[in-house]
């Protein structure tokens, strides 16, 4: 067990101007499930490498631990890559194919058989461990292939993308058993994704990265209700964030129609406009004529409520995020009994506790 | 959503086969062998127009991958199995869509090492595989490839004079970076290491593998084998400049270990007394590209190094080293080489490769030489080795598929 310290871990590709991770800090505590999320080039892969020591470190340094291990070559750190090398042994018992790389690095028999043992009994795989591969299902062979890594014990497990080659249905059920795996176990680990709902349901915390840069790190709640700027409020959440930019007037901001109350303090610094973040959850429709006015593009109905897709009418008013080539549409989860059709107009502004502002410049949080 | 084809060479055969059902349940007819195994994919080999294929069901995205990566080791003149395509957009009959399929050709002649396992060993096999894994993978990270699930599994066999060539058949894992830090080297090497201590450990539980030979000492040899070629090739050595002819040996030692040097950068210190050099471009193939372009023959490095063995003894007994080597070259090839090749019967040729099966007969000359006390002519040696050797052998040239408790299985 140990604790995982990026201190000011930097890393400049040969050739590179910029850096591919710019002086990352982050504190993982023990036994702590961090994940690293970002779009691809945001050097979370990168930072996860350096970790392992197969990416070197250009300027500050990593610990594991109390120990600096910054230099140190990979098998010298006692952390484990977790499932990049599934294979397993058709002639060999299940318990040899759990410890088999136990007797490859030394460890006697007595010690192998204990933690094989110990492994199969929090992988259910205790009345197998005689058995040949071939007598095992699907998922229990893949619990077979986990167990290769419990085994060593090491003081930290990375994962790379663990689940990006199986299929959607699996992918769930894998997620949730790593997750609650890594509770019983205990062990400190980082684990990279480009999927947002991968990191929202699985980490104790999030760390987001964007271009090399870190631009987060909070537990998946603290995430969602208080992104700390316009991209992480644009990255994590699943519809998306809407965000907005509009005029800054006296004592708030210009929202369609409406001036939502803004505390002045807030928007000190901010220039003429500010981006206002509202979750499709807490968009609530108004009468007419009062908010911003959107015209229902489709409406995705789900029972109990339904999420409205649309167009700002006025087409001065542009939402921002997403991707450059398509337009972003406006989201608002609504009642399931009161769905508009496909072409009518709606009012729209957001709940005032729950809205978000930012600075149109920076993109950084003005709103608390 | 429509079937789909990239291929870089359209094969109309190719939409006979029944893209519809999942690979898992192909109707035998289709088959060049039975599957047998466990592995992390379905894989099948197929026969099409003549040829072998393998064909292995993956998730489209990871077998485009795979299929752009296949053709960019080929560009760089790597040896990896050849790609073939990727169909995707299948559909079942009932509407289902089946993962996408990555097809690559079957690579002639080669063996998994089950099926080399499974023939009964020539002593010291085992070592001479990892061997041969181990100049591949200097090869491919001289390259940059970090290939991150290096084993026995992932490579084919050549026989090479003797000894074996390796293969990369499966870059799924792999990625092309710059250059390799030494930590990544240092990670296929280590994953290299239990992968095949794994892989000899599961032979022994099969019985098929010695129990006297030490499976974790074996695959150590990676590790040993792969460091000193990586030394040879890419370290940096100094000297008084009064030993300059330690230039020309660095380039003699690695022309030995089979690799051109392209590039050497040479440096001396400020007073001159001392030089420095290291080798910056290495290429691979020293002796086959010679061969290559003095007869047009494409072979391994070791039959490339038999046979040009063979051409200077050729020329030194005809008495003619002051020919145009060219020419010399071109008798060989058409008074020694190929009418030697050609006494082999048809329904034996599937045995051994042409250049495989010179060298073969080059050392039963010498057994039958050392036997009889005196010169043997090739002629005869071909003769007697087709008769009461040759048929014992196994076909090898399409091998696929084998299992560890079966024999290899032959497709037609």
């Amino acid at each position: 067990m140990a604790t995982v310290k990026y201190d000011e871990s930097t890393r400049i590709y040969p050739g590179n101007d910029t850096p591919s991770v710019d002086r990352l800090n982050i504190d993982i505590k023990d036994g702590e499930f961090l994940v690293l999320v970002g779009p691809s080039g945001s050097g979370k892969s990168t930072a996860l490498r350096m970790l392992a020591g197969l990416e070197e470190v250009n300027g500050g340094k990593i610990w594991i631990g109390d120990r600096d291990v910054t230099n140190l070559s990979p098998k010298d750190r006692d952390v484990a890559m977790v499932f990049q090398n599934y294979a397993l042994y058709p002639h060999m018992s299940v318990a040899d194919n759990m410890g088999f790389a136990l007797k490859i690095a030394g460890v006697d028999k007595g010690e192998i058989r204990k933690r094989v043992e110990e492994a199969a009994k929090i992988l259910d795989l205790e009345p197998y461990l005689e058995r040949k591969p071939k007598a095992l299902s699907g998922g229990q062979r893949q619990r077979v292939a986990m167990g290769r890594a419990i085994v060593r014990s090491p003081q930290v497990f990375l994962m790379d993308e663990p689940l990006s080659n199986l299929d959607a249905k699996l992918r769930v059920q894998t997620r949730t058993q790593i997750a609650s795996l890594q509770r019983r176990l205990g062990v400190t680990t980082v684990y990279v994704t480009h999927d947002q709902v991968e990191a929202m349901t699985m980490g104790d915390r999030i760390a987001v990265l964007k271009d090399g840069i870190l631009q987060q790190v909070a537990t998946p709640r603290e995430m969602y209700d208080n992104p700390a700027n316009v991209f992480v409020a644009g990255f994590i959440g699943s519809p998306a964030m809407n965000l907005v930019s509009v005029p800054v007037t006296d004592g708030g901001v210009k929202f369609g129609a409406h001036t939502l109350q803004v505390p002045r303090e807030s928007l000190e610094g901010a220039g003429k406009n500010v981006i206002v973040g509202v979750r499709p959850e807490d968009v609530e429709v108004t009468g007419q004529g009062e908010g911003l006015e959107i015209t229902v593009d489709v409406v995705e109905e789900l029972g109990a409520d339904a999420y409205v897709y649309g167009t700002p009418t006025d087409e001065n008013i542009k939402l921002e995020g997403g991707d450059d080539a398509l337009a972003k549409p406006f989201i608002a989860r609504v009642d399931g009994r009161r769905v508009p059709m496909k072409g009518d107009k709606i009012w729209v502004q957001p709940h005032t506790d729950h809205m978000h502002v930012f600075n149109a410049e920076s993109g950084a949080r003005l709103s608390h | 959503m429509a079937l789909q084809i990239t291929t870089a060479r359209p094969d109309p055969a190719l939409l006979d086969l029944p893209w519809s059902t999942p690979l898992e349940d192909w109707p035998e007819e289709h088959l060049a062998a039975l599957p047998r195994g466990i592995s992390r994919h379905i894989v099948r080999f197929v026969k099409l127009s003549g040829r072998v294929i393998a064909v292995k069901e993956i998730k489209e995205d990871i077998a485009r991958r795979e299929y752009a990566m296949l053709r960019n080791l080929r560009r760089l003149d790597q040896p990896s199995v050849e790609p073939f395509g990727v169909v995707s957009g299948r559909v079942a009959a009932d509407g289902t869509p089946l993962d996408a399929c990555l097809l690559t050709r079957h690579l002639k002649f080669s063996l998994p090492y089950r099926a080399l396992f499974s023939q009964g060993l020539r002593p010291g096999t085992e070592t001479r595989l990892i061997d041969a894994l181990a100049v591949l993978l200097v090869r491919l990270h001289l390259t940059g490839f970090w290939w991150g699930d290096v084993s026995l599994s992932n490579t084919l066999f050549r026989r090479d004079a003797g000894s074996f060539a390796a293969w990369l058949v499966d870059a799924e894992t792999g990625e092309l970076l710059p250059a390799l830090s030494d930590g990544q080297r240092a990670h296929d090497l280590d994953i290299a290491r239990v992968n095949i201590a794994g892989e000899l450990m599961d032979l022994q539980a099969g019985e098929l593998l010695d129990e006297a030979i030490d499976p974790v000492v074996i695959s150590n040899r990676i590790v040993t084998r792969y460091e000193e070629l990586w030394r040879e090739l890419t370290a940096m050595e100094e000297f008084d400049t009064g030993e300059r002819w330690r230039v020309e040996e660095r380039i003699r030692r690695l022309n030995s270990v089979g690799f051109d040097v392209d590039e050497l950068a040479i440096s001396t210190d400020i007073d001159g007394t001392r030089i420095s050099i290291q080798p910056k471009v290495v290429d691979a193939g020293h002796h086959s590209r010679r061969l290559l372009r003095l007869t047009g023959l494409d072979v391994g490095e070791g039959q490339a190094r038999r046979l040009l063995n063979d051409l200077d003894s050729y020329r030194a007994a005809s008495d003619r080293q002051n020919d145009d080597e060219e020419l010399v070259a071109h008798d060989w090839l058409t008074r020694i080489y190929e009418p030697l090749t050609r006494r082999v019967p048809r329904e034996l040729s599937g045995k051994l490769e042409p250049a495989e099966l010179f060298h073969e007969v080059l050392e039963h000359r010498w057994y039958m030489a050392e036997r009889a006390q005196h010169d043997i002519p090739i002629e005869d040696a071909i003769e007697d080795y087709v008769a009461s050797i040759l048929p014992s052998k196994p076909d090898e040239v399409s091998v696929v598929g084998v299992d560890t408790v079966e024999m290899p299985v032959i497709a037609d």
